[in-house]
């Protein structure tokens, strides 16, 4: 990692819009502790979108693209792997700050536990899903809007899933359900979004 | 041995080339030619599978790439117009990666005698001028001796004459231990009067 600034600035934004929010409504506790949940998601989809478009740019731009596709190793599993460097970078940094930001949303201490799993089992399936809108909007004008449009409504699921799960605790019920979905939706994406994002890959560089 | 059938390519539209079929056996020196625009990139592109032609087939050793995949990848090293170099890593970095990523197995010195070899200072990529970004990949080509098919796009474009002795020394000696070598220029090199010519402009 030459770039130390390049990984500060998802987490800093992930911050900064978190924090926004409750001096944005004003501090009335019951406000922010029904929308917490969602805004600390939706905080996080934004953060992660921010470094899709740096995904592959960079290597697109100076040909390192080409030489991955021509590669010993299958392109599915290079992919996989640059998926996984960014949920490193992007994600999981969120997973470990989230509970400090729950803080500020007067959320109740078990809801730490769950917000942090929901973002732990939710983040991959971003930077997963995410690497496919990147691999698709490779060399076109205006690539980082497209990714955006082309990926958030992808995220929907994410979003519901990962908010209802910390809303679900809060309101006393079990939010097992939405976790297991939420790690459906993580193994499903790990098995087929390398391989769509080897396809999106060859089509960019031809 | 590797054979081109009946190559078509069409390119937003126009069609650069049509029908062509060659092949290139070990030992095989063969230069591209043809004026700017007429698809030299594209034919090599073609060649090693970034680029899927309108018509016909790419075969190496009697199969077609497609099929390959990375087992054609493994034999082959291309070097394109795009140095495929990190700016914010030093030239050994970039190359060592290379090396991982193609999946040959060096040793530290050899890496580090390769790019003295081409004289490239160790300094982050961003700092390196042209020709010396140049050096640092075809660096590569030190390290790929056992690589039996080697496609150059533009080698000696932005050398300076020894360096570009050096680069066609390299290639004169893969070509002496059965290797070949499918490569495109616009300098007048010494390699050229050995190199059998595809003309792209005829086509």
């Amino acid at each position: 990692m030459r770039r130390r600034s390049d990984a500060a600035t998802a987490l800093l934004f992930f911050i900064i819009v978190a924090s926004l929010f409750p001096l944005g409504v004003g501090a009335e506790p019951n406000q922010l502790r029904a929308i917490g949940p969602g805004v600390i998601w939706v905080a996080a989809l934004l953060s992660t979108m921010l470094s899709l478009g740096r995904l592959f740019a960079a290597d697109y731009a100076d040909g390192t693209l080409e030489q991955l596709a021509l590669g010993a190793a299958p392109l599915g599993v290079v992919v996989a792997a640059k998926a996984i460097a960014h949920w490193l970078v992007a994600g999981l940094p969120l997973v470990v700050i989230a509970p400090l930001i729950a803080l500020q949303y007067d959320l109740e201490r078990p809801l730490y536990g769950v917000l942090a799993a929901s973002l732990l089992l939710g983040t991959p399936v971003l930077s997963l899903i995410g690497a496919i809108g990147a691999a698709l909007t490779l060399g076109l004008r205006g690539g980082g809007v497209l990714i955006s449009l082309l990926v958030l409504p992808l995220y929907v699921p994410v979003l519901i899933l990962g908010a209802g799960s910390v809303a679900m605790a809060a309101a006393g019920l079990a939010p097992s359900g939405q976790l297991l979905l939420l790690a459906a939706l993580l193994v499903v994406s790990a098995a087929f979004a390398p391989w769509a994002v080897a396809v999106a890959v060859r089509i960019g560089v031809e | 041995m590797l054979e081109a059938q009946g190559l078509d390519c069409e390119r937003s539209g126009r069609t650069l080339f049509r029908g062509l079929t060659f092949s290139v056996a070990g030992g095989d020196l063969v230069r591209v030619a043809g004026p700017n625009g007429s698809g030299k990139t594209s034919l090599l592109r073609i060649l090693c599978g970034l680029l899927a032609p309108t018509q016909g087939e790419v075969r190496w050793r009697g199969t077609p790439i497609l099929r390959l995949a990375e087992e054609y990848s493994r034999d082959l090293v291309y070097i394109g117009h795009a140095s495929a170099l990190k700016d914010d890593l030093t030239p050994y970095e970039n190359l060592d990666i290379a090396c991982r990523l193609a999946s040959v197995q060096v040793e530290r010195e050899a890496l580090v005698r390769a790019l003295d070899a081409l004289a490239v200072p160790a300094l982050p990529v961003r700092k390196l001028s042209q020709g010396q970004r140049r050096r640092a990949a075809l660096a590569r080509l030190l390290l790929s001796r056992g690589v039996p098919l080697w496609l150059l796009d533009e080698p000696f474009a932005a050398l300076d004459a020894a360096a570009a002795a050096h680069a066609e020394e390299l290639i004169a000696r893969h070509l002496k231990a059965g290797g070949s070598v499918v490569y495109t220029t616009h300098q007048q090199a010494a390699l050229d009067s050995g190199a059998r010519v595809i003309d792209l402009a005829v086509n």
